[in-house]
């Protein structure tokens, strides 16, 4: 998970202080490795830097895809914010699911890490067991199971029904239920961050409870003083990860509201709204700007965590 | 001697307590693939009998929702599950040969502004897509590609899929130097360097990324949604959607059946991939 590049040789260094030119290798390597980078640079142009200004741009028009766009300035941002009350409730939706849903998900990838980190036998079928959801979680046919199992006359019911609890609301139906079940099938893939966690609590040397043990220190003290303060950057590298993908969540609350968004807006995720008023009204210019405010708000996010990341993530002595 | 003395309570304790842990794991992992399970034992089911049987056991095996669900949709479901796979074979040839070339250059060779460029790749990492998808959209309508699986499949050929040109550049760059060396001393240029040395040794992240790219591929909705209109086009999470349209009431046997076949691939990737999936995920933090 490091990010740092490896180590230059100095000896074939480019700018060596006594030689003004690179080297003839370097040059040489130099225009071979923008050769590799060929399909790559021509990507990025194509499909990714260039949408992003025009969608800058676009995001300053009103732009139905039909005529040409119009400019109107930050009207579309205006409207946002001041006219667009549906707009307003995507907002609070998608920030309550982030909210609930990623330190859910994330709770229990810790809790089952640490129980799978001891050497229990079958660890690794567990672990196995516990990931398989995270290859589903965006997948339309677990959706629509979702939909079932939370519906009016669903699993979940009968099953209550069979504890003598009668319940015949529909979970998905209820404007106020509806956003917990994706909350829990958003916990359910648990199994990715979890595999992370587990990768991290090997690189945590043995030597230390070892020393903890002798010093008379309980599981408590040590998972507090240990533990905790060597997996932080973990922890904080799975947050950041697992916030910018709750954001862009669409597929469960598309497939659960029919592509509306209901019960009652409350699972008008911001993606499926943008969607909606993008490719659904084609007011293009809107949902571009819906796009960077997003951008925007998903930057802020991360920033703020690593902000707020120094006064709990631990990087050894060195750092 | 203490030490022994002491050592027999503590084993019980000890077993008492790894007792409960398999306990709570065990109720955990049966609860999280109860609906699976479930979903699997319903579509054998009679449609009234799904309602009403919250159990795993089956009391009577009928194929009937598996006929029905085939050939609900406008095209029988072999269409769909073609387009679906063409569509993941063309992606991961794209990402096996866009991701390698670009992380062999930043994992192995050196050239001007790597700093900047390395900082770009890792930005698009965490782009959200829907900030590029208004324009791509005009662009593959001025292209004329709309309703075509070009949009999905062109851009893989271009590494915007930059997670694992990251994933292949880690797995590159733990690749010893010397070997570079010695082959940069024997005449071997860069590319031959690439194709002969790095890339059968990258042979693990390979295999990774190809995986990635079939499950997420394979259940990829919003590009599709927005790309494919035609229905002899639709994917397979396309061609299931169609069967929860909330006016005409729900056949839960076949859309639980054709589910069931939609996620038989991923399944089947994920068990023969495990190893490869799960050392993915823990050196880049994949999804």
């Amino acid at each position: 998970m490091t990010l740092v590049d490896a180590p230059a040789r100095p000896d074939l260094s480019p700018k060596k202080p006594n030689r003004n030119r690179p080297s003839l290798r370097f040059r040489k390597e130099n225009r071979v490795a923008y050769l590799f980078l060929v399909p790559w640079l021509v990507g990025l142009a194509l499909f990714v830097l260039g949408p992003m200004a025009a969608s800058f741009y676009l995001s300053m028009t009103d732009y139905n895809f039909l005529q040409a766009p119009k400019f109107i300035a930050l009207d579309n941002y205006v409207r946002m914010f001041t006219q667009d009350p549906r707009y307003l409730i995507s907002a609070r939706v998608t920030a309550t699911y982030v909210l609930v849903s990623v330190p859910l998900q994330l709770g229990f990838a810790l809790m089952l890490a640490l129980l799978l980190n001891r050497a229990i036998r079958g660890s690794a079928l567990y672990r196995g067991i516990f990931y398989l959801p995270s290859l589903l979680g965006t997948s339309v046919a677990v959706a629509i199971l979702w939909q079932q199992v939370f519906g009016q006359e669903g699993l979940l019911n009968t099953f209550l029904g069979f504890l003598g609890v009668d319940a015949h609301t529909s979970w998905v139906g209820n404007p106020d239920t509806a956003l917990s079940t994706l909350v829990i099938l958003n916990a359910w893939t648990f199994g990715s961050p979890m595999i992370i966690f587990l990768a991290g609590l090997r690189q945590v040397p043995m030597s230390l409870y070892e020393a903890a043990d002798v010093d008379g220190a309980g599981p408590l003290r040590k998972f507090l003083s240990i533990t905790l303060p060597l997996l932080s950057p973990i922890i904080f590298f799975n947050l950041i990860l697992q916030t910018i993908h709750a954001f862009q969540a669409f597929v469960p609350a598309y497939i659960i509201s029919g592509g509306l968004g209901g019960p009652a807006d409350s699972t008008l995720f911001y993606t499926l709204y943008l969607y909606q008023e993008g490719f659904g009204s084609f007011d293009m210019g809107y949902a571009c700007a819906m796009a960077w405010t997003l951008l925007v708000a998903v930057g802020a996010v991360t920033a703020l965590n690593f902000f707020i990341s120094k006064y709990w993530v631990f990087y050894g002595d060195n750092s | 001697m203490s030490k022994q003395l002491g050592s027999a309570p503590r084993t019980a304790v000890m077993r008492w307590k790894s007792g409960v842990t398999h306990a709570a794991l065990l109720l955990l992992a049966v609860g999280m693939l109860y609906p699976l399970a479930w979903m699997l034992v319903s579509s054998l089911r009679n449609n009234d009998e799904i309602f009403s049987n919250p159990s795993l056991i089956p009391v009577s095996i009928t194929w009937s929702n598996y006929i029905t669900g085939w050939t609900a949709q406008e095209f029988p479901f072999s269409r769909y599950f073609l387009n679906s796979f063409s569509i993941t074979t063309a992606s991961i040839v794209g990402n096996l040969f866009a991701c390698s070339l670009t992380a062999f250059a930043f994992a192995r060779l050196r050239f001007r502004f790597k700093p900047f460029w390395l900082a770009v790749l890792l930005g698009t990492i965490m782009l959200p897509e829907h900030v590029t998808i208004v324009p791509q959209y005009l662009i593959f309508s001025e292209l004329g590609w709309l309703d075509t699986y070009l949009p999905l499949i062109v851009p893989k050929f271009f590494g915007v899929e930059a997670f694992f040109i990251f994933l292949m550049m880690q797995f590159m760059r733990s690749i010893p130097r010397e070997l570079d060396e010695a082959a940069w001393i024997d005449g071997c240029g860069p590319i031959r360097m690439y194709w002969r040395i790095i890339l059968p040794l990258t042979l693990p992240a390979l295999t990774t990324t190809a995986i990635f790219t079939f499950i997420w591929t394979w259940n990829d909705f919003f590009r599709p949604l927005i790309f494919i209109t035609s229905s002899d086009l639709f994917t397979v999470p396309m061609a299931l959607r169609l069967f929860v349209d909330p006016t005409a009431g729900t056949n839960w046997g076949a859309v639980f059946a054709m589910s069931v076949l939609s996620l038989i691939p991923v399944f089947v990737f994920f068990l023969a991939g495990q190893r490869f999936l799960i050392n993915g995920i823990s050196t880049t933090g994949l999804k």
